[in-house]
């Protein structure tokens, strides 16, 4: 076989093996959706959203504070990490020397290995102890610190892989390099920067474990930020290992239900804040 | 950038304004045990339905981090499925100038449950045969240690596979400090508590994921709650009690162990009803308490809890039953009415 | 000719040579400023949290010091504490999930980059972030109901029977235990690996593919040996994110590895992971030497990251390509 036949073969091979890759990522995924949807479909109805919980063996429950007390603390926890990870990540993309910018990310490499849990307890040290009460702010400042490691790093990725020229174009036209950054670099990253935001709050938001000791949990409704809290995760693991079949459907609805919420919040982020520059698609 | 930053603001504009929020009812935090965890929503469910703007918020976290949360003062009252031992109460009292109490409020029991080939019927399990088997001195199920508590039952040349809770828990504490008390070996090898180093076994975490690996697992064998079992319809074995007899758990073999316990029951309530004597008291059973601490320093949840304890000891005990949890005997009841008195 | 004094504005480069007051007016500075504050709150926060853990665990500290890394008993009744077997399940159960997810991953993120048309490919990727959405609790639960069967009857038989001289493949199949922790890990991570090397893969711009090709390489070879190169940086960076979560992940894992803190050749073997075992025990753990030693146990995952981060970290000095890529550590 001549070299070029078999470089033909071995790239057609090649090719052909990462759609199996990709098969295999995505019927996995599929089964999955498949499984909950089936599981938790039929468990959802409208008490679901609008009740409160019920102790065992009571019909007609549902987890309306769970969902509240859910879209509260990943609202705090967007407020804190996004802009700590964006403006971070600008900084060691555009301002930073390599020294700096090599402390920074191993930094953020650290804080995202840590286990959910230890965050958890970081959390409960620093606003539990010293309120001496569990919070919604104490959840919202966990799943916040959580957030900052991705979105910096997939941040700071994005904005360096804007091509040299566009920002040697902005430099020309007289721009500064706060204008430049604001109108040119970040709109042209955009794509990936949103990617990575939403990545990282798909990520916290089914997170359990840093919430077992921040925001602890509430069987009724929690208002303002100073009280324990609900949370859809929380539930999801309550419900799920605890020995009642009722629990469990609700466990598998409260599943679906999260992640409905996030596709929700995937489809609003990306038809709002999608339009930037066409850097054009190779 | 602008839209990015309009979204900001707007966000930051609900964050504050539902900070603003008026708050609620008068809220009381308790966090503990999970093994009284349905029993205990039921109560706290239906007194709210009567003590108008009262909202008693349990979690279930553990016993462990139910000592620790009302220990730092985060939690208004505790539960626990094994007394405060001296060194935490030490702790307490330190920490906080004043004691905790402990109210018992309802019993349960833990139950040996098996996955073993051909066999359909309930086995019988003498306290040696479990120690041994959990120790990893007994392997196999045709062992005679077995064999001869269940006469005419084949049961297989097979390799046991043990299964315990990997998480902390109050079933582990009762079930440990029922096997510290009937072998030295086990008291001296591994003690008693809610999380021990298993000679042996493989670790599930919650009831249902040692259920689930009994289920899965061929000649496999573990431990649950009572109600764990009697909800599930899980089969469950009877294990020998003091006096000689195989007692298969329920409400009355427990409530018939916490009977022996009631004339040396001390003042503070604390006491171990493991092994109890009597024909028909079941060996694994246990009371699990709620900690409250003596010194209360907002009254009006001062006088929320005492009321709840005093709802839960008379009114609260009628629920107990449906649950699968035996009542307290009477004059474990009296003697806590009076102990409620002392807190202020 | 007299010589004039006057400073003309210097419209050079934006850095450097401008005034202090002149770089405030326009901005520069106080984006700089105000960034640089940002990033290092992050430096900050990292440290904040290692302080924390290291005042949390001075007792086991004190009493172990450094046996804590070599002993493998974990005993809370009579207080001996050691860190061994947790380490090594999780650099097992880590390494076995990016054995799995990594290849995997890049592979489905080159079909999706090069390859598939772009609807199919956005719709997809909209698909694959939402698994990244799914709670570790429902993983979990996956894992026990699905995985662990499908592990312990065909599976773990399968390889036994033609690997099974292999030490790695020995050992009853119990279905839980190292090996299926890994899968489920896997599982967890591989969206990261293919949203985040996707999207970099396509801001890899076009003249370079083409370049490639006018050169006369096969779609592959333009793929594998020019693309993919260019786009390392990211794809490294993906690999870490996944990296850390496998290291972290709690939940899942406390579900089906079997929760036995024994160290043994074998994958079939239950284990233990850090982060299960703080999960597991640190609700119901009183004592201090014992819930201190747990928080020594989070202080060791994160030695481990700081390790394991370094070391890639040399790999890909010691391996990046002169003029590709985007040019950062």
């Amino acid at each position: 076989m001549s070299r070029l036949r078999w470089r033909k073969f071995v790239s057609g091979f090649m090719l052909t093996m990462t759609g199996v890759c990709a098969l295999v990522a995505v019927s996995v995924l599929f089964f999955i959706l498949g499984y909950l949807l089936y599981h938790g479909g039929t468990s959802i109805s409208w008490n679901f959203f609008t009740k409160l919980p019920t102790p065992v063996g009571e019909s007609g429950g549902g987890m309306a504070n769970a969902i509240v007390g859910s879209a509260k603390l990943l609202a705090l926890a967007t407020l804190i990490g996004v802009p700590i990870g964006f403006l971070g990540a600008i900084y060691l993309a555009e301002f930073s020397g390599s020294s700096v910018a090599f402390v920074v990310r191993y930094a953020a490499d650290l804080l995202n290995g840590v286990p959910s849990i230890v965050i958890g307890i970081f959390a409960y040290a620093i606003v539990v102890l010293p309120f001496k009460h569990f919070s919604t702010l104490a959840g919202g400042v966990a799943l916040g610190v959580m957030m900052i490691p991705i979105t910096l790093r997939s941040t700071e990725e994005f904005l360096l892989g804007v091509p040299r020229a566009l920002r040697e174009a902005a430099m020309a036209l007289g721009a500064s390099k706060w204008k430049t950054i604001a109108t040119v670099i970040v709109p042209a990253a955009y794509r990936g920067i949103l990617t990575a935001v939403l990545l990282a709050f798909a990520r916290i938001a089914g997170e359990t474990a840093p919430l077992l000791f921040t925001a602890f949990g509430n069987e009724y409704w929690s208002p303002g930020w100073n009280q324990p809290t609900a949370s859809l995760p929380a539930m999801i693991f309550k419900y799920a290992i605890a020995p009642y079949e009722d629990w469990h459907r609700q466990a598998w609805a409260a599943g679906l239900v999260l992640l409905g919420l996030i596709l929700i919040i995937n489809i609003f982020a990306r038809a709002i804040l999608a339009r930037g520059i066409a850097v054009p698609r190779s | 950038m602008k839209k990015i930053a309009g979204l900001f603001v707007l966000v930051l504009g609900l964050v504050l304004a539902l900070a603003a929020l008026a708050q609620g009812a008068l809220l009381i935090n308790g966090a503990g045990a999970s093994f009284p965890n349905p029993i205990y929503t039921k109560w706290f469910s239906e007194y709210g339905k009567q003590a108008a703007g009262v909202q008693i918020n349990y979690q279930s976290v553990g016993s462990g981090a139910g000592i620790k949360q009302v220990t730092d003062g985060t939690v208004d009252f505790g539960a626990s499925d094994g007394p405060m031992n001296d060194e935490q109460i030490k702790a307490f009292q330190d920490k906080h100038g004043f004691a905790i109490l402990h109210f018992p409020t309802v019993l349960g029991a833990a139950v040996p449950i098996y996955n073993v080939e051909g066999v359909t019927v309930a086995l019988n399990f003498s306290p040696e045969a479990l120690a041994g088997v959990f120790l990893g001195r007994i392997t196999k199920w045709n062992d005679p240690a077995i064999v001869s508590a269940n006469k005419g039952v084949k049961l297989p040349a097979s390799d046991i596979v043990v299964v315990h809770r990997s998480d902390g828990s109050g079933t582990t504490y009762i079930w440990t400090d029922y096997l510290s008390k009937v072998s030295d070996d086990w008291k001296n090898k591994v003690g008693k508590g809610s999380s021990v180093n298993w000679p042996v076994g493989l670790g599930g975490k919650g009831s249902e994921g040692v259920t689930g690996l009994v289920k899965q697992t061929p000649n496999s064998v573990s431990y649950v709650e009572l109600i764990y079992a009697a909800q599930n319809n899980i089969a469950y074995g009877t294990v020998k009690n003091a006096a000689g007899s195989f007692v298969k758990a329920d409400l009355a073999g427990v409530s018939a162990a916490a009977a022996g316990s009631v004339k040396d029951m001390p003042d503070d309530f604390r006491v171990s009803i493991t092994n109890a004597p009597g024909k028909t008291a079941y060996p694994i059973s246990s009371f699990t308490w709620l900690l409250v601490p003596e010194k209360f320093s907002d009254a009006g949840k001062r006088d929320a809890v005492k009321t709840f304890l005093k709802w839960a000891l008379k009114d609260g005990q009628g629920y107990a039953e449906a649950l699968s949890y035996a009542k307290l005997p009477k004059p474990v009841v009296d003697k806590e009415l009076k102990a409620i008195d002392k807190i202020q | 000719m007299a010589t004039t004094t006057t400073t003309v504005p210097n419209a050079g480069p934006v850095s450097g040579s401008r005034s202090f007051l002149h770089r405030l007016r326009e901005g520069d500075e106080i984006a700089r400023i105000v960034t640089f504050l940002f990033a290092a709150s992050v430096v900050l926060v990292t440290l904040l949290l290692v302080f924390e853990l290291w005042q949390g665990s001075v007792l086991p500290r004190h009493k172990f010091g450094f046996a804590f890394f070599r002993t493998s008993v974990w005993d809370p009744i009579f207080d001996q504490f050691g860190a061994l077997p947790f380490i090594y399940g999780t650099l097992v159960t880590a390494g076995v999930s990016l054995f799995l997810a990594v290849p995997l991953g890049i592979g489905a993120a080159i079909f999706l980059a090069e390859l598939a048309p772009a609807r199919v490919s956005d719709t997809l990727e909209f698909f694959i972030d939402l698994l990244a959405a799914v709670p570790s609790v429902i993983y979990g639960l996956l894992g026990v109901f699905i995985v662990v069967p499908l592990m312990r009857q065909y599976i773990q038989p399968g390889l036994k029977s033609v690997l099974g001289f292999l030490p790695i493949f020995s050992g009853p199949a119990y279905g839980i235990g190292f090996l299926t922790a890994g899968v489920v890990l896997a599982i967890m991570v591989i969206p990261y690996i293919i949203s985040v090397s996707r999207e970099v893969l396509l801001s890899v711009p076009r003249d370079q593919r083409e370049a490639a090709l006018a050169l006369g390489s096969t779609r592959w070879e333009s793929t594998w040996k020019v693309v993919v190169p260019f786009a390392r940086g990211g794809i490294m960076g993906s690999i870490f994110l996944a990296l850390a979560r496998a290291l972290g992940e709690t939940m899942a894992v406390t579900m089906v590895i079997g929760n036995t803190p024994i160290i043994s050749a074998s994958l079939f073997s239950p284990g233990y992971s850090i982060a299960a075992v703080i999960a597991n025990e640190f609700t119901e753990a009183t004592g201090e030497l014992y819930t201190q030693s747990l928080i020594e146990l989070g202080l060791v995952l994160f030695l481990l990251t700081f390790v394991l981060n370094g070391l890639a970290r040399l790999l890909i000095v010691a391996t990046s390509q002169r003029g590709g890529g985007t040019g950062h550590a």
